[in-house]
């Protein structure tokens, strides 16, 4: 263990290094700042923090693996932590004016989001096991306590209770299959397991942990059939922390989805393809039909999100180089269309109901609103996947690789389920442009207005700025083969 | 692990051998999921059934790590054992508060949000 192993390692976790001990410095300001500009000020920090270590992963840190190969900076770390980190800076962003209006500006949420983040950082690079699962808790707890940040509201603590006492039975589950792996293959590291699993015979116990860890990953990217958590969570939590979770946390779970199997379990990929082909069916499927009886629209972006991961999913199923570039440009896409969606959903506030919530809310949007419902529209149409939108590219990519990989019933399938799904989406936009008005919104706070321009302009625009976007998704993926 | 003051018996001969721990953390660990879904009375016991998964892993960390003669496995089960006093620090914070809001910690009045 020479000194220069460890600076090694430690040069190139300094975007974790940055978050952590900047989360320490944080409580500490938080504790001596007055009570009134705590959360304003902190929230600052915390958004300078996290750009801190974006720039500094992207334009200074190395690349490689350190920590005796438990921890890895790779092209394909590199770009989900770079999508994760802006979920997190945007969400973070978003929230400042609705803390205040609500009531629940403490300063310990930037700090909690911050920590939350550097879990998802960890959870991205994590190599071997015991870093995944280290990562992840940290993640999971610091979400936990950021669900029921809402402490006076009985809707925020339920749904911080209900994640919590499904996140650890998930938790519980994977590391069951955790150990079951450790014992049977007699490693944590991936490529040690990797190793361990080329040639000879899968033993049942390998199979039987595989199956374990796949439902605990399931649950974090809320795949069928361990969804359940989600509508309940994204409707009780306060709209800013439910934005937080559709970007940030679903990046990062992917990310740590697609390595642990394309890394550590490539060996037996027959095995682990079905378990992924049948949990994207089933999401897409459940996003799809289950949407559509939705009133309430944080609710329903919650079905609509279930709906995506499956989408996603279709790409890993693929387990090629354009499966894995499919996911990867999935994600990103569907990060802008949700933070896009959820800054809408923010600037839904009325003048003596405060926010309100429900779909029959938007009507008639385009006398009153007529900018917002644009990009409301846009935003639908590219989450329903129409040509030429954002999103429809994104759907293009998996199904590719789907195709590509023989896969068609799963193709099928799912061009079949966005066909459905789409009901719920363009119902919304029926709504708002043809329906008798129930009366406007208040004007719209200049940080939602920048992030619904911003995502309102990729997602038109991706079809020009999509090929240099694709480039970068490949050679990230190539490190991961 | 002979005894040698004793006179021989039956048992005396059987080894405990990794299947007989692997039985035991299955045991414990179908317990605490069927504690999970089954129990309809009170949240506090769905955490101590996330306590007895959790104690069902740590014992397979451990059988793992004596059979394979490997210490990676016992360093694990320290790391789960910490994360599990956090995690039931963080559970039951969350139920306090939800107690304030509710005035009940019955499984069924956690029911607010549904459909």
């Amino acid at each position: 263990m020479s000194a220069d192993f460890l600076s090694q390692g430690l040069a190139l976790s300094i975007p974790e290094l940055i978050l952590a001990a900047g989360a320490m410095v944080l409580l500490m300001v938080g504790v001596f700042v007055p009570a009134d500009r705590a959360n304003a000020t902190v929230t600052g920090l915390a958004v300078a923090l996290l750009i801190a270590a974006l720039g500094w992963m992207l334009f200074i840190g190395g690349r490689g693996e350190a920590f005796a190969g438990a921890f890895v900076q790779d092209g394909f770390a590199v770009f989900m932590k770079a999508l994760t980190l802006i979920g997190s800076v945007v969400a973070l962003a978003m929230s400042v004016g609705f803390a205040r209006a609500e009531k629940f500006d403490r300063f310990e949420f930037p700090v909690l989001i911050v920590l939350a983040t550097l879990g998802m950082l960890l959870m991205v690079s994590a190599n071997s096991l015991l870093t995944l699962y280290m990562g992840l808790e940290l993640q999971s707890l610091a979400l936990y306590v950021v669900a029921a940040i809402n402490r006076d509201s009985v809707r925020s603590t339920e749904a911080g209770l209900k994640y919590f006492v499904l996140g650890a039975l998930s938790s519980g589950m994977m590391l069951y299959g955790i150990s079951l792996i450790y014992g049977f293959t007699g490693h944590v590291g991936f490529a040690e397991i990797a190793a361990a699993l080329t040639g000879g015979e899968r033993s049942i116990g390998v199979l039987f942990g595989l199956v374990f860890l796949i439902a605990g990953l399931a649950f974090k990217i809320s795949a069928v059939p361990f969804h359940m958590w989600t509508p309940d969570v994204y409707e009780g939590a306060p709209t800013p922390v439910t934005a937080f979770f559709a970007a940030a946390p679903k990046m990062a779970a992917m990310a740590m989805f697609v390595r642990v199997v394309m890394d550590a379990f490539a060996p037996v990929t027959a095995d682990w393809r079905q378990i992924v082909v049948f949990i994207a069916i089933a999401s897409m499927l459940l996003g799809a039909f289950a949407a559509i009886g939705q009133r309430n629209i944080k609710r329903l972006m919650a079905y609509s999100s279930i709906g995506h991961m499956g989408y996603a999913l279709v790409g890993l199923a693929a387990g090629t180089l354009v499966g894995v570039k499919g996911v990867m440009l999935y994600m990103a896409i569907y990060l802008v269309m949700t933070l896009g969606t959820f800054a809408f959903i923010l600037a839904m506030r009325r003048k003596d109901e405060g926010n309100v919530e429900n779909i029959d809310d938007l009507a008639g949007l385009s006398a009153t609103n007529p900018v917002m419902a644009t990009v409301l529209t846009i935003m639908m149409f590219s989450l329903a996947g129409i040509p030429p939108l954002a999103g429809f590219w994104a759907k293009w990519y998996v199904f590719l690789a789907a195709i590509e990989a023989g896969l068609y019933p799963l193709a099928i399938i799912g061009v079949l389920a966005s066909v459905v799904g789409a009901y719920y989406y363009l119902r919304i936009i029926k709504l708002m442009w043809f329906d008798e008005s129930v009366g406007g919104f208040l004007p719209v706070a200049a940080e939602l207005r920048l992030v619904m321009g911003v995502s309102g302009l990729f997602v038109l625009g991706y079809v020009l700025i999509g090929g240099p976007i694709a480039a970068t998704a490949e050679a990230a993926a190539r490190t991961l083969f | 692990m002979s005894s040698t003051s004793r006179p021989a018996r039956e048992f005396d001969h059987m080894t405990i051998t990794i299947s007989h721990y692997l039985t035991v953390s299955a045991l414990l660990f179908v317990i605490g999921v069927f504690g999970i879904f089954l129990n309809r009375k009170n949240v506090i016991v769905i955490l101590m059934s996330v306590e007895l998964i959790l104690l069902a892993v740590n014992l397979n960390f451990v059988a793992f790590s004596a059979h394979l003669e490997d210490l990676v496995g016992q360093v694990f089960a320290l790391f789960v054992l910490t994360v599990a006093a956090a995690e039931a620090a963080i559970g039951l914070a969350i139920l306090v508060v939800f107690y304030r809001n509710r005035g009940s910690i019955a499984v069924e009045d956690v029911s607010m949000m549904k459909g």
